[in-house]
């Protein structure tokens, strides 16, 4: 009993309990600690290589992605004069020493074949500038002083405030301008922030487009999937196998496959629309348009993503066994009831991680509404393919990316506040 | 609690007030085989029936049926005179308690007891008064906020009783409602179900297989077997006077000595044994001279010190084979008859004679105990 309180003496244990020890004097939490660290060690081990793997494939290019959206030396690293220019001169308008430095800057980019790429760094934020840039580089070697007139002659855009306000903003390596352009927003001359004018604000109504039709396609993927789970749930296993494998079918069919056979069913001269103007259901005149709309970009998704919305719901479906069901309808509950008040609950975890899984994916999708979309079925995550694609404008498409990333963190916050974390269930 | 007691007094004579009726009920799953076979059975008001008989027999299937989750194939099931075959479950007002307890796992213990009273659209006050009336009833008032994942079996066990319970049923079912307890909580809650029927008055419909439960609980069993009753009767006589060869092996230890009819008299039968030994006994379903027949003896009927033996007794040798010491009695197997698990119990008391192996009694015992059956 002595040693035993020394040793609580020893580690310091203020506790009222005194720290228990092993028969040879150590304390039980280092025995213990000791005994567990081997097959810790071992442990991380195993997971090593799985821990790598995702910091490379994962962690890395999504912080590339971020810093991208926030990071683009095009102009600061190819400028460098007329970037030391803006930097000791804040707001003032340019004067002949910044026309200077333009042309010796733009003499270098000559030399060094870069004009295109500050051209198109400053064609970001103003359209239509690039090919300024490209033709003044041409022109650069053969300019005398005073350079304000000579540059001003090759093309008298140059003396406009809006296009020295977007080189301003491109001379520091760091904007937050391809967040606003994300936002539908611009810097006017001044610099103030601003909507940028009505015809061209296309991103905000993708964003809110995009969230609506995921929600509308987990609906519809819930209200399908819940009575097939049910289904499946209920039938006897080897019929439910059998069934499973319908269900996991599409899965094991390229992803354009299944794409185009909607194609093919729902075009305006496909099988559908055959079959009913054949069985006079509709007029040959007007056919229904279920193809390149966001009907297609519907029907096609929901088909698509439905097994995620299947599998959940039937893992917490197959454990939930009849006789709660039938314990309700004896204590006097009508079917309806029953179902509400003791089935649906039980199945609320699997309804979450369902709908949280669809929802996921279906903000992100991108093959489907690239081919049946058409131009009202595009989400946003075609914009941030025609810029990596299509543009090369890929700080623009990170900055898409990484509000597309917040606003799903964002819904995944809400749920775990609403409906709670734990009560997802996958399997 | 007047009708309980009359049924238990009188309980062949059931009909006047019946509350429960099968009427000539048959089922079957799969169009192929019945698995209730024309089942006639009357249930008065008040009573405590058990329906006991081995795995498959159909016991659960009858207690669906009555349920209203299956449908009886063809016959009629009357509750109160009316017949209940289109009568939707939550509508027949029957509480039923579940093998498996089927608490609402994600309900707590008051709310599970609130469900039934709120589907019948009583009021807060009513429903709180009725609940604690309940969970009283079970000793279970401190559990309340409990979850059923927070509980123990025996406490689930309660809870499901007091759901089953609260919304006052005339008739209660109960399907195996003990099988997950252990012995001496089974026991328990043995005592506590038989008290509640008793204080409240109600119809109990009640499944098992294990024949103690239905012995210690019942005013009558049903004993199933293959989807038919063997016999319907109270404890005693169902212990006592077994009406065939199944009912006789399947309630309590059975000694079964084969033979054959050499004469069948008024109450009596002369039965030959294999070993040529002639035996009395008494005839129960056998109809002819002639006739095989399996002769059953209860072991505690059986025996050995001469000043003991009934008037009348038959006297056999027997020959001891071992003794099992099983604390409150001594089970003594032995060979009588060339039948080798011919067992005597008798009782563990101060200066009982220990037999040996090998050692040859002489065992008695009265022609009324030996009841000659048909040979299965
Ligand atoms: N839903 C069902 N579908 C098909 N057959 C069934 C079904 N339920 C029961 N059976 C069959 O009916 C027969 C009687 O079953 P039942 O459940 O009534 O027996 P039981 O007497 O309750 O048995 P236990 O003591 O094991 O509970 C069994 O052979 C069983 O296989
Ligand atoms: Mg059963």
């Amino acid at each position: 009993m002595a040693d035993l309180s020394a040793n609580g003496a020893i580690t310091g244990s203020n506790v009222a309990v005194t720290p228990l020890s092993t028969t040879d004097g150590r304390s039980l939490k280092t025995a213990l600690a000791a005994a567990q660290s081997r097959a810790k060690r071992r442990a991380l081990l195993l997971v090593l290589p799985l821990l790598l793997f995702i910091l490379i494939s994962f962690v890395l290019p999504i912080g590339q992605m971020l810093l991208r959206s926030v990071h683009n030396d095009a102009f600061s690293a190819n400028m460098p004069v007329l970037s030391a220019w803006f930097d000791e001169n804040p707001g003032k308008a340019p004067d002949e020493a910044a026309y200077s430095a333009l042309v010796s800057d733009l003499r270098q980019a000559r030399a060094d074949k870069t004009a295109g790429l500050i051209g198109t760094r400053v064609n970001y934020d103003l359209a239509g500038s690039r090919s300024m840039f490209t033709a003044a580089a041409r022109k650069a070697p053969e300019l005398e002083p005073p350079y304000r007139d000579a540059v001003l002659a090759i093309n008298a855009d140059w003396g406009n405030p809006a296009l020295w306000q977007a080189m301003r903003s491109a001379s520091t390596p760091y904007t937050a301008n391809f967040y606003l352009a994300a936002l539908d927003m611009t810097r006017d001359p001044q610099g103030n922030i601003v909507r940028v004018e009505e015809s061209r604000r296309i991103y905000v109504s993708h964003f809110v487009k995009t969230f609506v039709f995921s929600g509308v396609i987990t609906a519809i993927c819930l209200i399908l999937a819940y009575p097939v789970a049910h289904m499946l749930a209920t039938l006897p296993l080897g019929k439910s196998n059998l069934l499973m494998i319908l269900v996991l079918l599409p899965f094991w069919t390229s992803l354009l496959v299944r794409t185009t056979s909607w194609m093919v069913l729902l075009q305006e001269q496909g099988v559908v629309n055959n079959a009913l103007v054949a069985t006079g259901t509709v007029d040959p005149a007007n056919r229904l348009s279920m193809m390149y709309n966001q009907t297609g970009t519907v029907i096609a998704m929901v088909h698509i993503l439905l097994p995620f919305m299947i599998l959940p719901l039937y893992a917490v479906m197959r454990p939930i066994k009849p006789h709660y069901v039938r314990a309700a309808r004896s204590l006097g509950a009508s079917s309806w009831t029953a179902f509400r008040q003791v089935y649906l609950p039980q199945t609320l975890p699997g309804i979450g991680a369902g709908a949280l899984l669809v929802f996921i994916l279906a903000v992100g999708y991108y093959i489907t509404p690239a081919l049946v979309g058409g131009a009202s079925g595009q989400m946003i995550s075609n914009f941030i393919a025609y810029h990596m694609q299509s543009s090369l404008n890929w700080s623009m498409a990170a900055a898409l990316a990484a509000i597309l990333l917040a606003a799903v963190l964002l819904l995944y916050w809400l749920y775990d506040r609403l409906v709670g974390i734990d009560n997802i269930k996958l399997g | 609690m007047s009708t309980a007691t009359a049924a238990r007094i009188n309980p062949e004579d059931d009909v006047k007030d019946s509350f429960v009726s099968f009427e000539r009920v048959q089922k079957s799953y799969d169009g192929e085989t019945l698995v209730v076979k024309d089942l006639n059975l009357t249930i008065a008001k008040g009573e405590f029936l058990t329906m006991l008989g081995p795995s498959g027999s159909g016991k659960t299937t009858c207690l669906m049926m009555l349920a209203g989750f299956e449908t009886a194939t063809s016959g009629e099931i009357l509750l109160a005179g009316r017949p209940i075959n289109s009568v939707p479950p939550h509508k027949r007002g029957i509480g039923m308690v579940f093998q498996n307890y089927a608490l609402f796992p994600h309900m707590t213990v008051g709310e599970n007891l609130a469900f039934p009273l709120k589907v019948r659209g009583l009021g807060k006050a009513e429903r709180d008064a009725k609940i604690v009336r309940a969970l009283d009833m079970v000793q279970m008032g401190r559990l309340v906020n409990r979850r059923p994942a927070q509980m123990s079996g025996g406490q689930q066990q309660r809870i499901a009783l007091a759901r089953a319970l609260v919304f006052d049923p005339q008739l209660v079912l109960m399907d195996e409602p003990l099988g997950a307890l252990d012995k001496q909580l089974r026991e328990h809650m043995q005592f506590e179900i038989k008290r509640l029927h008793e204080e409240l008055g109600i119809t109990v419909v009640y499944v098992t297989h294990d024949q103690g439960e239905a012995l210690t609980m019942s005013d009558r069993v049903a004993v199933f077997n293959d989807g038919r009753i063997q016999q319907l009767a109270p404890p005693a006589e169902l212990y006592e006077r077994p009406v065939n060869s199944f009912v006789a092996q399947f309630i309590g230890e059975n000694n079964k000595l084969p033979g054959r009819i050499e004469a069948l008299g008024q109450g009596v039968a002369t039965v030959r044994l294999v070993t040529g030994e002639l035996i009395d006994a008494t005839p129960v379903n056998i109809t002819a001279a002639g006739q095989e027949t399996l002769v059953s003896i209860r072991p505690e009927r059986i025996e050995f010190k001469p000043e003991m033996m009934p008037a009348g007794a038959h006297r056999i040798g027997a020959q001891v084979l071992d003794v099992i010491y099983m604390g409150d009695v001594l089970r003594v197997r032995m060979k009588v008859a060339g039948s080798e698990d011919f067992v005597m119990k008798c009782r563990n008391t101060l200066g009982q004679r220990r037999f040996k192996p090998g050692e040859l009694v002489e065992i008695g015992w009265h022609p009324e105990d030996a009841r000659a059956l048909d040979p299965i």
